[in-house]
């Protein structure tokens, strides 16, 4: 394999492994703040323990998002200098703000919170969790706007044989990008509710401190239906978007080759890019298909075919991501609405059947989190700055394809021994619920 | 003053800072399996920086950030042309990471000797690795037209190689007085051994890195253009003699805060011999980048700046705050007390 495939597979399985963590991270540390909140105010201890035996599932999380961050972070010189050379100049910029603003904040608040509970006041312990998770969805905004800006290229001149900033504010406020981390954090909203509801139905299920579980699977169930909405709003307008800037992404999002107007959606499609055209296409909806792209039923849709061959991403991944990540954000809301009021109605216990299937719907939003992420950067392909840069021609001159294979290796078995450990520890201490776990920190071994 | 040139030192505090802050965890990750005695020591050991070495590890990521935003042509090449030492580096600090955070979490002897191997392993490869990479960038890299022409092995040359054991011991010097001054009993006695004969090793080293430097590098030459920057190595060389000044008084704090003063300086030295260049060529002069050849926009680094000017004063407040909350003295009983420690 020549270093343009290795460099874009190593990058795939480092940003995905990240992506495993993050957005556990943007939503759990919301909710801990949140039962702390409630600690804070109401004194009950309920919620104390509700704060430490979330919280801790969350450290760990943490840890993992944390140590392969700095592997990204690092990738774009070691892998990407073309990139990093002929964009530095606007690209960088986000990057170092999000660690000056976000990266920083979270690290050391963080810090503050795990070992601070007995050496600074109870609002103070609140507020440090608070800014730890203003810091994570602030630094996800960073580096959204930064993907963003690949997404779609603004405030730019070429100068000097390579991309200059022309405005800044062109990259704060472009619309790609905002709309990105609405939705990227929303799907962390929704995939940290899962998680909850998941782990106290496992615990429902045994009929292990049911009040605790309870409470906390009532709380993930209204932020989970609130977040569950909000990504399918704006995953709509996100969609619109790409549309009306990446019209290659959208037609291959939607399987169209031939350019139409008052396009028709089909419920069923099975592409078939080797004669252009799809094998199979039935349950037609007239004209939504150009009322989900422009908001309006007679706009035109582009087909694949008014592409050149060389500018078209691969159809089949982008078509069935999304189409899989649209179904899932269906089910999400309708599952959510049925935990809304399962347990709004204090009917959870009873309702085993329910339970178990939370519980085994778990893997569920990490699977749409990261078909996103393949529609998103697949669909961009063969850009790795939409009609600015190819990827083929931003890989690094200086490195072999001996060495990325060797690091690429290296990452899988590495990364691979993480999420090992991760699931081992993350199901440990999710099964022990929260007064066990303490008894098992305390361990006087070795004196 | 010229963008470039404040962005320059604006990088060099970046990376002073991060090996001033971050050099004592790795100190403390390469003694902390020969100080600890047992598991309640070992844990008393890691858990002083606890609170701590995350925030210290951010001015890594920062330093690479400015890196890309402000010379990013420096950035995209340096970091292509070290990508085995990085990619070395990357797993060291991912191993250390997690086994800090994980290594209290079983309680089993076959995980906890895991976690401390790869603690240790993953404190010593950076430090050393730092060292070789920034003693090849003084050096310079034999780059030009045809491109970059060095390997690994090539990096590990013996200049390379003699400052990876400067760093190593510098950080262990530091680890051990930053130890001394937060643990009481046994273990900070034990530190207080491992700082003095250490700071004679390191003597021994630094002058033979002064040697060597003269002779492979171009460092000294902007040092005998205009002398008045010779206070900055002088400095340096007061500060590593003051360490063994109050060590010898039994003030260890004061001299931690010496050997803060020392790594700064070291760097700031290496800064200014550096001076136009951020990476040298070895092979051919017109190749080497420098603050201007390799920087962003002006309009690219004025807006750094203003966040810059902004935000940072905003971190080293709330971190210098963070370390005067965790200021006390750990002693076994805190450590077992605590639920939330190592
Ligand atoms: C949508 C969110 C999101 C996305 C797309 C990315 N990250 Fe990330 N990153 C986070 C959201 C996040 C976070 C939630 O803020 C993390 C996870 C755990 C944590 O501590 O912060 C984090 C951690 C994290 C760290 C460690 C920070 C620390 O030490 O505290 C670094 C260096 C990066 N990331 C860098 C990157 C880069 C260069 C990315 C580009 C490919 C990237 N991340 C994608
Ligand atoms: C963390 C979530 C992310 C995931 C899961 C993800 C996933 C992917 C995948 C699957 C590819 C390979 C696409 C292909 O080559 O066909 C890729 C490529 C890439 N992505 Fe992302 N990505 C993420 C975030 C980002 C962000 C935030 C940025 C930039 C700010 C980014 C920049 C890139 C670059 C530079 C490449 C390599 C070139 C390429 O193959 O396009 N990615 N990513
Ligand atoms: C329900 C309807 C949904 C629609 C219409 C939708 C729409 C979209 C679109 C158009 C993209 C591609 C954006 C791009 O190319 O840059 C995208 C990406 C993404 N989606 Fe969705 N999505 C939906 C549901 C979900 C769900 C349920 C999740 C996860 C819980 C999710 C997670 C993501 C992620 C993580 C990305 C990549 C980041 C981004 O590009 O914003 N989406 N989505």
């Amino acid at each position: 394999m020549d270093i343009v495939r290795l460099s874009r597979l190593q990058f795939a399985v480092t940003a995905s492994f990240h992506f495993i963590f993050v957005p556990l991270t943007l939503g759990l540390s919301i909710l801990v703040a949140y039962m702390e909140t409630r600690y804070l105010r109401t004194g009950d201890e309920m919620y104390r323990r509700m704060t430490r035996f979330w919280g801790r599932l969350f450290l760990i999380n943490f840890a993992l998002g944390v140590v392969t961050g700095i592997t990204m972070e690092f990738q774009f010189g070691m892998n990407w200098a073309e990139f990093s050379r002929y964009v530095g100049d606007i690209f960088g910029t986000p990057l170092a703000i999000e660690a000056t603003v976000a990266f920083f904040l979270e690290s050391t608040f963080i810090g503050l919170w795990v070992f601070g509970w007995n050496r600074v006041s109870k609002r103070l312990h609140a507020a440090s969790i608070w800014l730890v998770a203003i810091a994570t969805n602030l630094s996800a905004l960073w580096i959204l706007l930064a993907n963003g800006w690949m997404q779609r290229p603004v405030g730019y001149v070429l100068r000097n044989n390579r991309v200059e900033m022309a405005d800044f504010m062109a990259m704060l406020t472009n619309t790609y990008g905002w709309l990105k981390f609405f939705h990227t954090v929303f799907s962390g909203y929704v995939l940290a509710a899962f998680f909850v509801m998941s782990v106290s139905a496992y615990h429902l299920l045994k009929k292990n401190n049911p009040q605790f579980f309870k409470a906390s699977f009532r709380m993930a169930a209204a932020f989970g239906l609130i977040s569950s909405l909000l990504v399918f709003i704006v995953g709509d307008f996100h969609a619109a978007e790409v549309a009306k800037t990446q019209p290659t992404k959208f037609a291959a999002m939607e399987s169209v080759w031939d350019t139409q107007k008052a396009a028709t959606y089909y419920l069923l499609i099975i592409p078939d890019p080797g004669n252009e055209r799809n094998a199979v296409e039935t349950i037609g909806i007239p004209r939504l298909l150009s009322l989900l792209a422009f908001h309006n039923g007679d706009a035109e849709v582009k087909g694949l075919k008014e592409f050149p061959k060389k500018d078209r991403p691969p159809v089949i991944a982008t078509f069935l991501s999304f189409r899989t990540m649209i179904a899932l954000g269906m089910l999400f809301i309708l599952l959510t609405l049925m935990a809304y009021i399962i347990s709004r109605k204090d009917r959870l216990e009873s309702s085993t059947a329910f339970l178990r299937i939370m519980l085994y719907a778990l893997p569920l939003p990490y699977l749409a989190t990261q078909l996103g992420w393949i529609v998103a950067e697949v669909g961009r392909q063969p850009w790795i700055v939409y009609g600015l840069l190819r990827t083929s021609d931003a890989v690094s001159k200086s490195i072999t394809p001996l060495q990325v294979m060797v690091s690429l290796i290296g990452f899988t078995l590495v990364y691979g021994l993480l999420v090992i450990m991760y699931i081992y520890l993350l199901s440990r201490f999710a099964k022990m619920g929260p007064d066990d776990e303490l008894q098992a920190i305390i361990k006087p071994s070795g004196i | 003053m010229e963008f470039q040139i404040l962005w320059f030192i604006l990088w060099g505090v970046l990376w002073a800072v991060y090996f001033m802050l971050d050099g004592f965890d790795l100190g403390i990750g390469m003694l902390e399996s020969f100080l600890g005695r047992n598991d309640a020591e070992k844990r008393v050991i890691i858990n002083t920086i606890g609170p701590v070495w995350g925030g210290n590890e951010v001015w890594l990521i920062t330093a690479a950030g400015a890196t890309f935003a402000a010379f990013p042509t420096t950035y995209a090449l340096m970091f292509s042309y070290l990508y085995s030492v990085l990619l070395l580096i990357l797993f060291a600090l991912i191993f250390r990471g997690v086994a800090l955070e994980f290594r209290g979490k079983v309680d089993s002897e076959t995980w906890k000797r895991g976690g401390d191997i790869a603690i240790f392993l993953g404190s010593l490869i950076p430090a050393m690795l730092f060292g070789v990479a920034f003693a090849n960038i003084f050096q310079g890299l034999p780059m030009d037209a045809g491109g970059y022409h060095g390997t690994l092995l090539s990096l590990l040359n013996p200049y390379g190689l003699l400052t990876g054991v400067l760093f190593v011991l510098l950080f262990i010097l530091h680890g051990a007085l930053w130890l001394t001054s937060k643990t009481d009993g046994e273990i900070s006695k034990r530190a207080s051994i491992v700082a003095d004969k250490s700071w004679y090793l390191l003597l021994i080293i630094a002058v033979l890195f002064l040697i060597y430097t003269a002779s492979t590098t171009n460092l000294y030459a902007n040092f005998l253009q205009s002398y008045i920057w010779l206070i900055v190595p002088v400095l340096a060389v007061v500060s590593l003699i003051g360490i063994r000044f109050f060590a010898a008084r039994g003030q260890y704090l004061k001299a931690f805060y010496s050997s803060c003063l020392t790594i700064v300086m070291v760097i700031f030295s290496a800064v200014i011999g550096l001076y136009p260049n951020l990476v040298p060529s070895r092979t051919d002069p017109d190749y080497s980048l420098t603050i201007f050849n390799s920087s962003s926009s002006i309009y690219t680094l004025k807006i750094m700046t203003v966040v810059a000017v902004i935000f940072m004063p905003i971190v080293v407040a709330y971190q210098i705050w963070t370390y005067r909350v965790f200021r006390n003295r750990l002693s076994i009983n805190d450590v077992l007390k605590d639920k939330e420690s190592y």
